[in-house]
């Protein structure tokens, strides 16, 4: 459901070019969706231990086939004790299901169960990560770019990032576990955003400009409280804890976390994701917005919320990322344009594959881990440039 | 039966000491072309801020068909009340279809984007106004006068029953001034109300039923432009002095005429 528009539509379209660039956007979405779907499958296949791709497929069929057998089962157990209680159409149904379930062997395992570990204990709930985070982040960075009026502005700009560091650099101090410090990350960032936002509410003028401001006050204020931690913490043990988490990485995720996060990333985008046209509407102003019946104030907090959550869920596992939220969704708007409409669906898949792509240079590239935010801001700042250059026709 | 907008003594003030206008009072029918003439900085556009509730009045009250503008939501203000701001360049490139569609908004719900519906009165929208050669520029490349008839479009695209246009004429060339002109009668015979704020007394001639002219905080008369737009009052508002004849032949209308100081101390002289 990438766009509104039928096939026969985008054709007739295509024909008479009466809807401008609309029709491009189909394709597009297609192909970043088999795009990222590649770099995901690669990103699997790519690491210190070598898994030739052909086994990582049938690792990852194996489990499919379980899963699809389990599922089958399922019905028929269900149904046996009321076998003849039910209408026979249902008993029917049911040994279509064992029917379909004796079809299905479980795949016979020709591969040691090292490899099986290391595809589900340790690159899969890694790269599944890498997509949230990805797609979340750029996302946040696109809604917020168009909520502020602003191609420049990142979803850190309300001081989420910020507040996550402080909640990980006390989590760290006090000496507690990673569900603690993920906590920790996560409250800080809410509570930094939650401050620029009642900041915000004091003064009555231009309020994405305030917000803006706002952002960088607290922003400003949290920085110095994790400096101030680190200069506490223990230069040994501590420290480098504290540093590490502030540059950010994927090396210590785990299927867990994926269960944790996914719920809060995929709402939160899902809403993003429906009330994306509005957008293009809130981007023009607060006065014109409000002219065409949109209220202003409710829908901007409704998008400070929800992209807040997916930055604080994101950064909490992952560690401070930086300039994915600017870069993409710069990238997003010269392959489908700027209309929220596509320029949504088309960030989140980009996003998730240059995270994708990130986190394989990451830990391929040398014999250790590189952190995310060092691969993120040397590839995104050149790349930024590029699109700069490239865009400012097109901007005032 | 009401009218369709009512103002009763209206008040407003930015920071509640100095009042903006105060104790305006006027009503506008279906079909009625209101033209607002005064000297800048009357609160012209302030008033008309007002009327579709982006300000809140201090004092006083606005109905739209009897219903108090300020308890409705905005979208159901949107769509009775249209409102062409003044132009500004949007910080994104979008096509002028992509501007013009925006103004389908109040018609649809939060998660939903414009349907085929939508797009065809968009684009009957910009044939109205006669913008259909630059429809897939991007909006920010446009001149002010082009900017200002994509704006047009997008109001007509609301589908609103009263119209409030600030200013429609101020970036446009003498054919697309006479074009605006036309599409606002061509409303008005349509049943909208149209409620626009000039600094051309001749476009009211043109166009209007009722003129009003705005000076010291309030109207200073409101009526038919023939009535309103005199020699005399227009040298009260504005305190220079502007003929008014009236040409015969084909055009027979009323003209207004501004005199330089140097012609009047000619004819002072002789």
């Amino acid at each position: 459901m990438w766009t509104h528009w039928s096939e026969e539509k985008i054709k007739k379209c295509l024909k008479n070019g009466s809807i401008g660039l609309m029709h491009i956007s189909l394709p597009i979405s297609l192909m970043l969706a088999l795009l990222m779907f590649a770099i995901f499958l690669t990103s699997l296949f790519l690491g210190r231990y070598d898994i030739d791709p052909c086994t990582v497929v049938l690792i990852l069929l194996a489990r499919l086939v379980d899963l699809l057998i389990s599922l089958l089962s399922w019905p028929a157990s269900a149904f046996m004790p009321w076998q003849h209680a039910l209408p026979p159409i249902t008993n029917a149904f049911a040994s279509l299901f064992s029917l379909m379930q004796s079809l299905l062997h479980p795949m016979r395992h020709t591969w040691p169960s090292v490899m099986e570990t290391v595809i589900y204990e340790v690159r899969l709930p890694r790269s599944l990560m890498a997509v949230l985070v990805g797609s979340g982040l750029a996302i946040s960075g696109t809604t917020f770019q168009g909520t502020f009026r602003n191609p420049l502005v990142s979803e850190s700009i309300l001081g989420v990032s910020a507040g996550a560091g402080v909640g990980a650099a006390l989590g760290i101090l006090l000496d507690q576990n990673t569900y603690i410090i993920q906590l920790f990350a996560f409250g800080f960032g809410m509570l930094a955003v939650a401050m620029t936002f009642l900041i915000s509410r004091v003064y009555k003028s231009n309020p994405t400009l305030v917000l803006v401001l706002a952002g960088i006050i607290v922003g400003a204020l949290f920085s110095a409280i994790t400096s101030l931690f680190k200069y506490v913490a223990d230069p040994y043990t501590k420290l480098p804890d504290i540093v590490f988490w502030l540059m950010g990485s994927f090396a210590k995720v785990s299927m867990k976390d994926v269960y944790l996060t996914a719920p809060i990333l995929l709402i939160s985008m899902l809403v993003l994701y429906l009330i994306r046209w509005r957008l293009n509407v809130l981007s023009m102003g607060d006065e014109e917005a409000k002219a065409l019946g949109i209220d202003t104030n409710r829908l901007r907090a409704l998008v400070i919320l929800c992209a807040t959550f997916i930055t604080a869920s994101a950064v909490c596992i992952s560690g401070l990322i930086g300039w994915v939220g600017l870069v993409i969704p710069h990238i997003g708007r010269m392959l489908v344009g700027p209309d929220h409409k596509n320029l949504v669906p088309a960030s989140i898949l980009i996003g998730a594959s240059y995270m994708l792509l990130v986190d394989i240079i990451c830990r391929n590239l040398t014999a250790g881990e590189i952190p995310v935010s060092i691969v993120t801001s040397i590839v995104g700042a050149p790349l930024f440039l590029y699109l700069l250059k490239k865009s400012r026709e097109n901007w005032s | 039966m009401c009218a369709r907008l009512e103002v009763n003594n209206a008040t407003f003030s930015y920071n509640g000491k100095m009042n903006i206008f105060e104790n305006v009072s006027f009503s506008v029918d279906k079909g009625d072309i209101f033209c607002i003439l005064g000297p800048n900085g009357t609160g012209k556009s302030t008033l008309l801020r007002c009327l579709c509730n982006l300000y809140k009045l201090k004092d006083g009250n606005i109905l739209i068909d009897g219903h108090e503008v300020s308890q409705m939501s905005p979208s159901t203000l949107a769509k009775k009340i249209g409102f062409i701001p003044q132009i500004h360049t949007p910080a994104f490139p979008y096509t002028v279809l992509e501007v013009v569609i925006m103004g389908r908004t109040p018609h649809l719900n939060i998660i939903s984007a414009p349907s085929e519906n939508d797009y065809i009165i968009a684009e009957e929208a910009i044939k109205m106004a006669d913008i259909e050669h630059i429809k897939d520029k991007p909006y920010t490349q446009l001149s002010g006068g082009q900017m200002q008839m994509v704006l047009l479009a997008r109001v007509l695209a609301q589908e609103p029953k009263i119209l409030l246009l600030d200013e429609p004429t101020s970036h446009l060339d003498i054919s697309h001034q006479i074009h605006t002109i036309e599409i606002v009668r061509k409303l008005a015979d349509k049943g909208i109300s149209l409620i626009m704020t000039s600094h051309f007394p001749d476009h009211a001639f043109m166009a209007s039923k009722k003129v009003g002219i705005m000076k010291n905080k309030s109207f200073m008369k409101i009526g038919s432009a023939d009535d309103v737009i005199t020699e005399k009052n227009l040298k009260r508002a504005y305190g220079s002095d502007i003929k008014v004849v009236y040409l015969g032949g084909d055009i027979s209308r009323k003209i207004t005429v501004p005199m330089l100081k140097s012609t009047i101390q000619q004819i002072c002289n002789r």
